[in-house]
């Protein structure tokens, strides 16, 4: 949490930066994910992914005939710096598309300039929704991709009658938890048997938050954990729960931030049975899924490596973009717009992603739970799902709708008619 | 076996009526009847869920092939396998290369060799097996397997249900371990207390609940007092009443109109947005019921504007507040309780009522154990500080970077040695002597030099800080690493169902208690302290009387470096190794210290003992924001200081040196 | 040494700009600065400057600001104050609000108008407060966003609440006597308190996610980046050379003075009647308001304020920069910021050739941490007067 970089940040390189090149060729893809800084363990991966994809799809002879090439800069964990080198991507290195970004905090600092200059931003990661800017494709779920089908097996498969939501304390969480108390009391839950519960980035100290979880147990209802804890601070409230005997078939908790990244660290043996929502787990048993995952390994050079859900997002979202740009052909950023809707691509899952006009992808839902070897068994397989940007389940934006192609606007209120605005909020 | 399944089976008579009815097919091939009776219900055992397993439980009962426990067993425990082109069930073991070799579920031969991708493993989820638990327990309580047994009676503590008191009661006749026994005697207990059909068998068995401060227990009374929310003219005759609700009082004015609304006997209520709604609906050449449209931007207006469309008779009327607390007046609102006989719930009551003090004393002893905890983190992490800042008043920032480098080298170690408990004893000292060398390193090199400028050495060890933070990210990188504690520390112990701790927590609360009184001796016994102490009071003197200060100072470094390190294995063991774990705790520490009085091991004793209790009780009154709890408790620190600048254990006289 | 001495007669007060000609060559370098660049810029010249070097320039003059503040406090005042940016931080808190409720509304008011019913002021509030929030999962306005909605207000609360707080706590603090490394730890406390405050959602500042898009400015939505940025370039000049002007004016005179003399030796001031506390809290408080100010320029041009601009690590960074420019010389703490900033930013932004020594690259993002607090612990030991005394040395020569 603490500021790594100093407080100006990012490359001087402008200066000399002038004579902006005439040719398309080659087609410059922007790569914004951090590389230092608290985000930098995440988001690495996601920077080799992309390096992946576009030596990939060099070798099958580029895009319209150009040859691709990969702009890496490293926003080092710090939001503003995210706005700053969006803005050289788009105005220096004249990025034709960018690939980038974690934290929610990130993409809204990012937000405003890539609307000011109309880029095309693809974002990888599951995230609260409640958007949908002209310039960018999510290809991360929504909560109704994630969430809401979690919420939904608690309660039809394993009976949970009394909720314990745990999250860090920032946008994701809060906003996650607002749609699912909103969700639950819509099913029928009690207010009381909703507990909510926020930490800071990195807690450590869980012994009393497990044990009032542990106590919920005692109001003589079935009690399951969502939790949308956040990084390191999972290692200490797994650690916990496993010490204090919480096994799965007591209180199961399903996580939407742990995967086989986050889980690479840790002893799972004691975790055996929780759970986990995905769109993707890197367990899936499919041809398109081993030859992304041998491909992985050779680009990466370690077999140790896991694949995760982001990393299958930039996945699909880079095909897409090479399929829309090939049909569109040309990189304009809003021809491309156009052409990416109802752009199809294969699942490395089964099954084939759609990107609908509301810029989010239709994609199944997976739940998994941890096994001991770090991997997750996927015990529920949805159909695709088509990606919400505005939750139905809030009172705010229960009314409002995303479509760009008909309507022409990200956040039109279905009940006065009317294109509520154009821009994002940030 | 249909006599030990009456539940499923009434539940499902007409499944049963329709198996009947369905000839039974090719009845030559009868060798294969288990994996007959499944193809009745292929689907049900191809996708599992815990809203079908019922129906899919009883028709196996019905068809009663031999070996159907055997599968369900296998089968919850997803080993077993559906071919998708004919539907067909199959165990199976892994061949080599991921091939898998099928295995016939009636005969067990090995019947061929597929792929993983040709056949799907059927995975039944958690919810399911819980379900196959339940009606699988009738035989496993009678299993000859003492742990088959006791697994039977956690899944009926799981999901009790009220078929299983006879199978139990025959199966408690049956035990030989008196401590399996005495567990389905409670099991028991509990089960009557839910679902004996005598009221008196109720009572009495709640009554034995009583004082009973256990989760099951109480989940056990709070199920018998689960209510339902109900309202109706008169309170109807023969409801076991709760509470009655007085609209207004213990229930929002509005939403008992709500409810009365939602029932349809009144009209709705239009709110605001259903006002501008119905103005929006009525615009008439700009107007509203007379009112120019641009005028509409106050709510008096509006509601101006609608009565007027009342007056017409367009809209329906408004609901004012005495219209709805006069239709509110017409009914009762209460909460019934699901269980009709008010004996039993009265006994659950009583039964509940009589744990709350017992509750309330247990959980304040859980908190203060928790506080004790992180007092005793606290002070392992300041303790090394409150040497080097207490005793020779240098400020250490990179404090925090030797407690990170102790985690890092338990961290090594335990890739080094597989073993954790091996691995753990070695770490240790090692810690401490990595720890050490930096630590007199750093006082050789650095601080040395600035003894007489405080201020700098807080810079200068601050610049050393992020350089040794940036070399542990260069080295290890910016992933958490764990420290997997032994297997003996990895549980907790359980005082009762409200009271547990983690025995890492324990052991890490006596390794504190270890180093304080190590320290207490060292600094009062030895002739390491008394120069140590001599170097503190006087420098000047102490050297004229043949001490060495430079030596003192190097060893005084060293030791309270030593402990950083140790303290980071043990604070590695329960949190997360990372490169910033230092930097949490420094500010903490510090503060630690200053409150508790700087230059003194006792100081910081209560200086932790203070901020982990505050910090702990801070949660307790609000368990929804553990953020809160860290600001209130850095803001009281500040203004503790205020009060008494010289923390609780003063220093008196020329010892505290100013 | 050009100003070191103690001047406190008539006649250099008369004389102040002439008595230090540092201060005439700091104006005349930043008003050449100025203009340099503004000539060059993509909004208003030549267009050699990317909008992009425009906004970090102006931001490392808003650093350069804020670090004179640190300078006069700590290297003139001797208070080694560990929680300056948190100031800065408030000071950008206060601004971002205005940014964000009157953009916000700007919007909401023209979309709401487009409906058959104009909205009443509720609806526009609770509008806004549904944008705002909706992100962190509440739609209402928190109290303290009450006056967001007025500039003159917000713009009061720059001064006010940066100003209030270090009153409050230089008053306590300074009361009891805290003072040296105490002080320090102290006034880091602070800084750790407010931004774990921040940091909550509850607090009504949207937690973690802070307040951005803060570079829109209301009604200015369709200026172009270019020019906004030449604005807020000239602003951040502005308040660098007009806070130059007054810390070189404060600590010339007899204020300097006694000041200087409570950082030699506070008791012996004291002895001499000297009212200590009133001047430090003085100076705390009239840096402490600068660095708000310092603040509220800074952020509009970042874009995005969130606590973790204000942690702890950050007030250390400040001191950082101002011991390697050389305390105790108001372009010291220029240079100083200047100079570590950029080159941080140039170093990890990925500008900077990797150094390939054959066996192990040198790969400058990763290094760069290690180097800076190695450099700072060689400044420290060796060089205590830091760069500008490096230049005082060259300076002291020539003539």
């Amino acid at each position: 949490m603490m500021k790594k970089s100093l407080l100006i940040p990012a490359a001087t390189t402008a200066l000399l930066a002038a004579a902006p090149a005439a040719a398309n060729c080659p087609i410059q893809v922007g790569v914004l994910h951090s590389l230092s800084g608290s985000m930098a363990i995440s988001e690495t991966t996601l920077r080799d992914v992309m390096l992946m994809l576009v030596e990939q799809q060099n070798a099958k002879g580029g895009v319209l005939g150009c040859e691709l090439e990969a702009v890496v800069v490293d926003p080092a964990s710090d939001w503003p710096l995210f706005a700053e080198l969006t803005r050289q991507l788009l105005t220096v290195n004249e990025a034709d598309v960018i690939f980038g970004a974690w934290t929610s905090v990130s993409r809204k600092a990012l937000l405003p300039v890539l609307e000011e200059l109309n880029g095309l931003f693809f974002y990888p990661v599951q995230y609260e929704g409640q958007e949908s800017s002209r310039n960018v494709f999510y290809t991360g779920a929504a909560p109704n991709q994630q969430a809401i089908p979690a919420v939904d097996y608690f309660l039809e498969e394993l009976g949970v009658e009394s909720f314990a939501l745990l999250g860090t304390d920032y946008v994701y969480p809060r906003t996650t938890n607002a749609i699912l108390e909103s969700y639950l009391l819509s099913k029928g839950i009690a207010a009381e048997d909703i507990f909510v519960n926020y930490t800071p980035f990195g807690y450590a100290d869980w012994s009393t938050i497990v044990g009032d979880v542990i106590g919920l147990g005692a109001g003589g209802k079935q009690v399951g954990v969502i939790s949308t804890i956040n990084g390191d601070a999972n290692i200490g409230f797994y650690t916990e729960l496993a010490a204090q005997g919480v096994s799965a078939d007591d209180i199961p908790v399903v996580a939407f931030s742990v995967g086989e990244e986050e889980l690479s660290g840790l002893d799972t043996s004691r975790l055996v049975g929780h759970l986990a929502a995905w769109n993707y787990f890197m367990s899936a048993d499919t041809p398109e899924n081993e030859e992304f995952i041998a491909t992985w390994h050779e680009f990466i050079g370690d077999t140790n490596r896991v694949t995760n859900d982001p990393m299958e997002a930039h996945y699909i979202g880079f095909n897409m973009w090479v399929n829309a740009v090939e049909a569109a052909g040309t990189t304009d950023v809003d021809a491309v717009r156009e052409a990416m809707w109802g752009q199809e691509f294969p699942n490395l899952t089964g099954g084939t992603a759609v990107m609908n006009t509301n810029h989010h992808l239709s994609k199944p839902v997976l739940i998994g739970e941890i096994r001991a070897d770090g991997q997750f068994d996927i015990i529920s397989q949805t159909e695709e799902v088509p990606g919400e940007a505005w939750s139905p389940f809030l009172e705010d934006s229960a009314t409002l709708v995303s479509d760009w192609q008909e309507l022409e606007c990200g956040m039109f209120d279905t009940a006065t008619e009317t294109c509520v605005q154009l821009t994002s909020n940030y | 076996m249909l006599r030990l399944m009456p539940r499923i089976a009434t539940l499902c008579a007409c499944l049963i009526a329709l198996i009947l009815v369905v000839p039974l097919r090719a009845s030559a091939q009868i060798e294969t009847p288990l994996q007959d009776a499944l193809q009745t219900v292929q689907p049900l055992v191809a996708s599992p869920s815990r809203a079908t397993v019922p129906d899919m439980l009883a028709a196996l009962i019905v068809a009663d092939a031999p070996g159907t426990v055997a599968f369900l067993r296998a089968w919850s425990d997803r080993e077993v396998y559906e071919r998708p082109e004919d539907g067909l069930f199959f165990f199976a073991r892994e061949g080599a290369d991921r091939a898998l070799v099928l295995i016939d579920i009636d005969t067990g031969e090995e019947i061929g060799v597929t792929s993983s991708r040709e056949v799907n493993q059927i995975r039944p989820n958690a919810g399911v097996r819980r379900e196959v638990g339940a009606a699988l327990v009738q035989f496993e309580l009678m299993n000859p397997d003492p742990a088959r047994r006791i697994a039977a009676l956690e899944s009926i503590a799981r999901s009790p249900d009220a078929e299983q008191a006879e199978a139990l009661e025959i199966a408690l006749e049956a035990e030989q371990d008196s401590a399996i026994a005495l567990r389905m005697q409670r099991l028991l207990d509990l089960l009557n207390a839910r679902f004996a059909t005598e009221t008196a068998t109720r009572v009495d068995a709640i009554e034995g609940l009583r004082g009973d401060i256990s989760t099951e227990a109480r989940r056990a009374l709070n199920q018998i007092l689960q209510t339902r929310s109900d309202f109706g003219e008169t309170l109807p005759e023969g409801t076991n009443v709760a509470r009655v609700r007085v609209p207004g009082d213990d229930m929002a004015l509005i939403a008992a109109y709500a409810v009365l609304a939602d029932a349809g006997l009144v009209p709705e209520r239009p709110g605001r947005n259903a006002i501008r709604d119905v103005l929006r609906a009525n615009v008439v050449d700009g107007t509203v019921g007379g009112i120019p449209v641009h005028q509409l931007d106050t709510d008096e207006a509006r509601r101006a504007a609608y009565l007027a469309l009342q007056e017409a008779g367009t809209v329906a009327p408004l609901v004012t507040t005495a219209d709805m607390e006069a239709a509110v007046a017409q009914y009762v609102f209460y909460d019934a309780y699901l269980e009709a006989d008010p004996a039993v719930t009265g006994a659950a009551r009583d039964a509940l009522d009589s744990t709350r003090t017992r509750i309330s004393v247990w959980q304040f002893l859980g908190i203060s154990i928790d506080a004790l905890s992180l007092a005793s983190i606290f002070f392992l992490a300041a303790i090394g500080l409150a040497i080097t800042f207490g005793v020779m008043r240098v400020i250490n920032m990179a404090h925090g970077e030797f407690i990170m480098m102790g985690a890092y080298t338990g961290y090594v170690v335990q890739t080094v040695i597989p073993n954790y408990t091996t691995s753990l004893v070695i770490a240790l000292p090692l810690a401490f002597a990595v720890t050490f060398a930096a630590g007199v390193l750093m006082e050789r090199l650095v601080i040395r030099h600035l003894y007489t400028r405080p201020l700098e050495t807080l810079l200068a060890t601050f610049g050393i800080s992020i350089a040794l933070q940036q070399l542990a990210k260069n080295i290890f990188g910016t992933q958490a690493r764990p420290l997997t504690a032994p297997d003996w520390l990895a549980g907790a112990i359980q005082v009762n169902d409200i009271v547990s701790v983690a025995s890492i927590r324990v052991a890490i609360f006596v390794m504190a208690i270890g180093f304080l009184l190590m320290l207490l001796y060292i600094l009062n016994r030895t002739r390491l302290g008394l120069e140590v102490r001599a170097v503190t009071q006087n420098p000047g003197m102490a050297a004229s009387m043949g001490i060495n200060p430079d030596r003192i100072n190097m060893l005084t470094f060293g030791l309270g470096s030593g402990i950083a390190g140790v303290a980071g294995v043990a604070i590695g063991l329960v949190a997360q190794v990372t490169s910033e774990m230092g930097a949490n705790y420094i500010v903490q520490s510090f503060m630690t210290v200053v409150v508790g009085g700087v230059g003194s091991v006792f100081g910081t004793l209560a200086g932790a003992t203070l901020i982990g209790f505050l910090q702990k009780g801070i949660e307790w009154f609000n368990p929804a924001n553990t953020l809160a709890a860290q600001t209130f408790m850095v803001l009281f620190i500040i203004l503790f200081i205020q009060f008494r600048p010289k923390g609780i254990v003063a220093l008196k006289g020329r010892a505290a040196g100013d | 040494m050009p100003f070191d001495i103690p001047r406190n007669t008539a006649a250099t007060k008369r004389s102040f700009l002439i008595s230090n000609p540092s201060v005439l060559w700091f104006m005349g370098l930043l008003g050449l600065f100025t203009i340099g660049v503004t000539v060059l810029s993509e909004g208003f010249g030549l267009g050699l400057i990317s909008t992009n070097l425009v906004k970090i320039l102006g931001m490392t003059l808003c650093l350069c600001l804020i670090a004179i503040a640190m300078d006069v406090v700590w290297g003139y005042c001797g208070i080694l104050s560990l929680g300056h940016f948190a100031f800065f931080g408030l000071g950008g808190y206060a601004i971002g609000m205005w940014l964000m409720y009157a953009r916000t509304e700007i919007n909401i008011r023209e979309s709401l108008g487009r409906g058959t019913i104009p909205p009443t002021e509720l609806e526009v509030s609770e509008a806004v407060a549904a944008q705002i929030f909706g992100v962190v999962g509440s739609s209402e306005l928190p109290l303290i966003w009450s006056f967001a909605g007025s500039l003159p207000f917000q713009l009061a609360m720059v001064v006010l609440v940066p100003g209030l707080l270090a009153l409050v706590f230089g008053w306590l603090a300074f009361r009891s006597r805290v003072t040296g490394v105490y002080l320090s730890i102290l006034t880091q406390a602070m800084t750790l308190a407010l931004s774990l405050y921040l940091f909550q959602n509850d607090t009504g500042l949207r937690g973690n996610n802070g307040l951005s898009g803060l570079q829109n400015i209301p009604g200015a939505l369709h200026v172009p980046q270019a020019v906004i940025s030449m604005w807020f370039f000239w602003a951040s000049a502005f308040a660098l050379g007009a806070g130059y002007l007054l810390f070189a004016w404060v600590v010339s005179g007899k204020f300097g003075s006694v000041i200087r003399a409570i950082r030699d030796n506070e008791a012996r001031v004291r002895f001499l009647g000297y009212n200590v506390e009133g001047y430090k809290l003085f100076v705390f408080t009239i840096t402490a308001i600068v660095s708000g100010i310092a603040g509220a320029l800074y952020y509009p041009q970042a874009g995005i304020i969130n606590p973790a601009e204000i942690a702890p690590i950050a007030s250390i960074y400040l001191a950082v920069w101002v011991a390697i420019g050389g305390r105790g010389r108001l372009y010291g703490a220029v240079i100083g910021a200047a100079f570590v900033s950029l080159l941080s930013s140039w170093l990890t932004g990925g500008g900077a050739p990797n150094i390939d020594l054959g066996f192990y690259r040198i790969v400058w993002t990763d290094w760069w941490l290690v180097l800076l607090g190695l450099g700072f612990v060689a400044v420290t030991l060796f060089f205590p007067k830091g760069m500008g005394g490096l230049f005082d040395y060259l300076v002291r020569k020539k003539p």
